[in-house]
């Protein structure tokens, strides 16, 4: 779960952590308010979107009077943004935040992740920040260090310490002290907050030798929410994907126009990538478990109908803990007395798979069955063409 | 002779009063999988389908003779139950929970790498050797006992796989569920090591998917290793959008890295064969094999 740069922020401030002083902006008419708190001019107005290179995109702005400020405001709040990374999605940008401009004379970068194949987290930091850490890693590899962190130790001062002795461009001796205790502080955020991302770029230098915190991009993990309920999911979803979620299910919106229902997440994945295959595009990812209740299916059912692009259903079950008798009846449950209006294509195997044939079939429900994957490619095919 | 787990191996439940923990335990019990005991604090003294349940591990191994244990555990606790496993002298772990913090398992993995401890999962079927034993939660009645090691990252996806070379007529020496989040205790490396060593495996297929480097791992071992065996892959997630989390906590693209594309790239230049179409992968690796003189099993 990504968090928003002023809910990280808030986190690094709550840690001891210097960022600037800033307020979060909803309508344009709060500026007022704000202002008594923010020093300024310059201010600096940032959108809060979940994508990168949101400068680039006009997502941030620096004022230099109250006008170009209200200016900034009209261009950014309320409005779309498109940057490299959102693809050819715009997103809206419902809140801004107000920032005091901070002179500095340096950029730095600093981040924690952890590495998938070894099992440990791993600390970076580079001298030359402000860009993408990418492109420093491409053009000058020796300007990023990397330390890997014992989980049942923590950091360590000597590994605090390699990272910075580590690099080719090394920043002055007065700073060590600082950048030591911030990396143990950002460490203990990393871990104590359950993060799988903590990156601070740029992390600025002023000339008066503070280190500041100008950016802040965390991301949590989903799994440990349970032992931080003080944090709320601010993003914005799509109404279908939030819906899901209450229930339970794993639901994603594609672009497509084939509508899926699996249970499992690496069949659903291979689901779709087999309707791609059969010359079409999935419409969803939707997993709803390998141990899903009947109501669990009538819902992922309601869902997928609901989604006004879907031409065409696909539900692929594969049972092992779901019995098949099980899924036919939550098919049941949902189609009752709905007249579905596409075709609807079924594939059961696995436990109980006769039981569950016998149902569909003694029901109302007009459906086509597939013996197997390659029959409901063809089916798949065939559909499609019929619909022209 | 199989990898892991055999017919001699001697389970212990953890976690084997509870709703998903009992009822596996009963399927175990029928496919002929040695259940010996079980584990649930506060239920310690009681009994199990006749089985005796304890406390602690601690308390199960000093009375029983225990290889592996399998644990059903919800996703808060199972770590501990994991550590617990692990202290206790227990050398293969399976945990088939669902929804373990990264960090947890950082700390875990960290803590099993000193006790040398295998772990199989977390969030995994678990593993099954057809016709000798079978520690999980897969449906034991769709593999058959033969020549081909199966690998995988995902659950259904992997019984989807096993169904299809059944039918095509090719059983299954162990079929490894390893697990869908992004620490696991194994990787595709460790198993082709012990499949390769395995007189009964022939032919190896490997289920990846998008996230992590684990299949590019994969491929170098194979390449740097002249890999004795044919190994055929599948890699789920081709069509899966960037940043989203698809069901696998693990099955993430991420800043570029992670791709399906990339993989596939990886572990053709390892002279790994490629299933690009999963409907047909069972007849697809069977006339290879055939191919390669190797016969379907009896």
């Amino acid at each position: 779960m990504k968090l928003y740069e002023y809910q990280g922020k808030e986190l690094l401030r709550q840690k001891g952590i210097l960022v600037p002083k800033g307020v979060v902006l909803e309508e344009e008419d709060q500026l007022e308010k704000a202002l008594d708190s923010i020093k300024g001019p310059p201010w600096v107005v940032k959108a809060q979107v979940h994508a990168g290179g949101r400068g680039k995109a006009g997502g941030i702005a620096v004022a230099r009077d109250k006008e170009e400020l209200k200016e900034a405001l009209r261009k950014i709040l309320r409005q779309r943004i498109k940057t490299a990374q959102t693809g050819q999605k715009e997103i809206f940008v419902k809140k801004v935040l107000l920032e005091e401009y901070t002179p500095h004379v340096k950029e730095y970068y600093i981040g924690i992740t952890m590495d998938r194949s070894k099992a440990l987290p791993v600390l970076l930091f580079s001298t030359m920040g402000g860009m993408e850490i990418e492109e420093v890693a491409k053009e000058s590899p020796k300007a990023i260090s990397k330390v890997m962190v014992d989980p049942l130790l923590g950091l360590m001062p000597y590994k605090a310490r390699e990272l910075v002795y580590g690099l080719s461009h090394m920043p002055p001796f007065e700073l060590f002290p600082q950048l030591e205790r911030l990396f143990s502080r950002l460490y203990e955020l990393y871990w104590d907050m359950d993060l799988t991302l903590l990156e601070i770029n740029p992390l600025c230098v002023t000339e008066k030798g503070e280190l500041i915190a100008l950016d802040a991009k965390l991301s949590m993990d989903e799994n440990a929410l349970f032992r931080h309920k003080n944090i709320k999911d601010e993003e914005e979803k799509d109404p279908l994907e939030a819906e899901a979620q209450a229930y339970g299910l794993n639901y994603i919106k594609m672009e497509g126009d084939v509508g899926v229902m699996v249970n499992g997440a690496g069949l659903a994945m291979a689901t779709m990538d087999i309707i791609k295959l059969a010359g079409r595009e999935p419409a969803n990812f939707l997993d709803v478990g390998g141990g899903a209740s009947q109501a669990m299916v009538k819902k992922g059912f309601e869902i997928i109908m609901k989604d006004p692009n879907v031409k065409m259903i696909f539900v692929n079950i594969f049972g092992g803990i779901l019995r098949c008798d099980v899924l036919a009846r939550g098919m049941l449950q949902a189609l009752e007395g709905i007249s579905l209006g596409v075709p609807l294509i079924v594939r059961l195997e696995g436990t109980n798979v006769e039981p569950g044939r016998e149902i569909l079939q003694n029901s109302e429900i007009r459906f086509l069955v597939a013996q197997d994957l390659e029959d409901a490619i063809a089916l798949i095919r065939l559909s499609g063409e019929k619909r022209g | 002779m199989a990898i892991l787990v055999d017919e001699n191996s001697r389970i212990c439940i953890q976690g084997i009063t509870g709703k998903e923990g009992s009822f596996h335990a009963e399927q175990m019990i029928q496919y002929g999988s040695k259940v010996v005991c079980g584990v649930t604090p506060k239920k310690g003294g009681t009994t199990f389908m006749g089985l005796c349940v304890y406390n602690t591990v601690k308390e199960a191994v000093q009375e029983q003779q225990v290889d592996v244990s399998c644990i059903f555990v919800p996703a808060p606790f199972a770590p501990d139950a994991i550590l617990e496993a692990s202290e206790a002298g227990i050398k293969v772990v399976v945990c088939i929970t669902e929804g373990i913090p990264i960090l947890d398992m950082a700390k875990v993995l960290a803590h099993l790498r000193r006790n040398g401890t295998t772990l199989i999962g977390p969030n995994c079927p678990g593993i099954i050797s057809p016709g000798r034993t079978k520690v999980g939660i897969m449906p034991g009645h769709i593999h058959k006992k033969g020549k081909i090691g199966v690998i995988s990252r995902s659950g259904t996806l992997t019984y989807e796989v096993v169904y299809q070379l059944t039918r095509a007529g090719f059983g299954q020496s162990t079929c490894i569920g390893i697990g869908g989040d992004p620490l696991i205790g194994t990787d595709f490396t460790f198993h082709l090591k012990r499949f390769r060593e395995d007189p009964q495996t022939e032919a190896v297929v490997l289920i990846g998917e998008i996230g992590g480097t684990m299949e590019e791992e994969a491929a170098d071992y194979v390449l740097e290793s002249s890999y004795p065996k044919p190994v055929f892959a599948f890699i789920a997630g081709l069509t899966a959008p960037p940043e989203k989390r698809m069901g696998h906590a693990g099955a993430i693209i991420s800043g570029g890295k992670g791709k399906a594309e990339d993989k596939i790239v990886a572990l053709k230049k390892a002279g790994i064969r490629i299933i690009e179409d999963l409907s047909s992968l069972g007849k697809t690796v069977a006339s290879s094999l055939g191919e390669m003189g190797i016969q379907p099993d009896k």
